[in-house]
């Protein structure tokens, strides 16, 4: 990160959809798209927010990333590279948490490192770092089912960092907690991605958590999924400077881009009445 | 079968609602009621051959069935004592159980994983798994002969549905997200089966094991009916033709006896190796 001029351009991965269409199944004898024509990228130092109505191809979007489904049209590369499968550079984070019941806390944040045969004593060594930097210190030796909702998405996110990943893809990985674990991981989140180094795609339904982390947030549009907004933002900087969130949100600046999120995905919805 | 019940029962006090616990403090509690329930039966099992009311012959008393139970623990019945019944018959039903678990298990993953696997398997398993263990029976004593191999092979086959379909159901039923996040963290297939798949399926895979335990005892029996020295199925059958009811009921409990302590085995065995059955 630290490297300086033009050469910096190229220590960043880029992760680029280049027209990149979508359709499932049966749609597609309907010539029904999931996703249409989307052209985005994502450098490996920013923090993507991808908001949007349900059924807008959000998670079809982060699954293409990941390399789950491949596009019916188009293709996804990084640094130039078409991805046609999933690979460890792209680590995500599920909204269920997808942690292994039968490994304690610490083998699950280890289990990228054990599929890599990475000795014993240096995925122990690994995984207890993560443990504190995920504010899970001395949780090792916990079993899956006795963490709560919240320490289940830390160690979630733990595991998806011991993976070393260029780009971390993130699926509503909050949805499911309540409104104070969630604001608690919206700073680990941030803290995260300001100390890996890696870049971000944040699935979410919540306007505000876009706003409060990314550092640029994608409205999805549906029928068919296409970008209809691409909005830069700053207030995770000021979180991470220690601003309170509570005077963040107070802000003018804060409230008029959330008020044109709200339009820009209420506007669809009256389109798609009409 | 009966430690399901009590763990449901046990449940269902734990949640009962606090105007219940009142009510629950005064009436009796559930083993209580089974151990009187048991008592009832032997009493008017007493009864009943105490007045000669039944026939000794057909229904002997229950202190004539504790002595021959004795006899058969020390002396024997049919040249082996109630160990080695016992031992045979249980060598049996364990032999058969490693089998099918051994077939059984890759089987399941081929026919739950690969569309191919679901067409050369499931016409099969479908074909095996509604016959009466007794129709083929003969069959396999004329391919492999009446020794201790055809036995095994039976009762394989009644244990070998059970093992195979609930692999598939718990292969079926392994969240995409367990997968997908091992594969987003660089897994390969190999890696996924082993790390992912079968840890995932083991809960299933092991009620399947104890439903196929069943299966064994109940067609161990009909194993035994050809040209067995020893096993309990077979001690039944010998006394019953000499009209030896004491040992015939003996060899029930025997049975019954022996099944519920293997049940219980198995769900201690389930408990240590998947403490977090239905909880995730």
């Amino acid at each position: 990160m630290g490297t300086p001029g033009p050469s910096k351009a190229f220590a960043v991965s880029i992760l680029s959809f280049e027209n990149v269409s979508l359709d499932y199944g049966a749609a597609a004898k309907t010539g029904k798209l999931v996703l249409g024509a989307i052209n985005l990228s994502l450098r490996a130092d920013e923090f993507v927010a991808v908001i949007g109505r349900s059924g807008s191809g959000k998670t079809s979007l982060l699954n293409l990333a990941a390399g789950f489904i491949a596009p019916s049209n188009g293709r996804i590369a990084i640094d130039g590279v078409t991805i046609d499968r999933p690979g460890a550079d792209r680590a995500v984070v599920f909204q269920d948490d997808a942690l292994y019941p039968w490994l304690n806390a610490r083998d699950n944040i280890a289990f990228p490192l054990a599929l890599r045969s990475v000795p014993r004593a240096d995925r122990f060594e690994a995984a207890e770092k993560l443990l504190n930097h995920v504010g899970l210190p001395g949780a090792g030796d916990k079993k899956i089912w006795e963490l709560s909702g919240g320490m289940r998405q830390r160690v979630g996110i733990a595991r998806a960092l011991a993976s070393s990943p260029r780009f971390l893809l993130l699926d509503e990985p909050l949805g499911a907690l309540d409104a104070l674990t969630r604001g608690k991981m919206q700073e680990l989140l941030l803290t995260i991605w300001s100390q890996s180094g890696a870049g971000v795609l944040l699935i979410t339904h919540s306007i505000e958590e876009a706003l409060l982390l990314a550092t640029r947030v994608v409205v999805l549009s549906p029928d068919p999924g296409r970008i209809a907004a691409d909005i830069p933002v700053s207030f995770g900087r000021e979180v991470l400077a220690g601003q309170p969130v509570r005077t963040i949100k107070k802000q003018n600046a804060f409230h008029s881009l959330q008020e044109t999120l709200t339009d820009l995905i209420h506007d669809e919805q009256a389109e798609r009445a009409a | 079968m009966t430690v399901s019940t009590e763990t449901y029962i046990a449940a269902g006090s734990l949640s009962g609602s606090n105007d219940q616990s009142r009510r629950q403090r005064r009436t009796f509690p559930t083993i209580m009621i089974s151990l009187m329930t048991v008592a009832a039966l032997i009493a008017g099992w007493t009864a009943l051959s105490l007045y000669q009311i039944i026939s000794p012959i057909f229904l002997p008393s229950p202190l004539s069935v504790g002595r021959s139970f004795v006899n058969l623990v020390t002396v024997g019945f049919v040249d082996s004592t109630l160990a080695q019944h016992t031992g045979a018959s249980l060598l049996r039903i364990f032999a058969a159980l490693f089998a099918s678990v051994f077939i059984g298990i890759p089987v399941g993953l081929a026919i739950a994983s690969s569309r191919v696997g679901k067409g050369i398997f499931d016409p099969i398993v479908e074909f095996l798994r509604p016959l009466p263990p007794l129709a083929y029976l003969p069959l396999i004593i004329i391919w492999v002969g009446i020794g201790e191999t055809s036995k095994i092979v039976v009762i394989s086959l009644a244990m070998l549905p059970a093992i195979i379909l609930s692999t598939v159901a718990g292969v079926k039923s392994v969240s995409s997200d367990r997968i997908n996040a091992a594969r987003s963290f660089g897994a390969t297939t190999a890696q996924v089966l082993r790390h992912v798949t079968l840890p995932s399926a083991l809960p299933s895979i092991l009620t399947g094991v104890r439903i196929a335990l069943g299966a064994g005892w109940s067609t161990l029996v009909a194993a035994e009916l050809v040209a067995a020295t020893r096993g309990l199925g077979f001690m039944i059958q010998a006394a019953a033709q000499f009209l030896v009811t004491d040992v015939v009921i003996s060899g029930i409990l025997a049975i019954a006896a022996i099944a519920f302590l293997l049940e219980t085995i198995a769900r201690l065995i389930e408990r240590r190796l998947v403490p977090w059955g239905s909880r995730l």
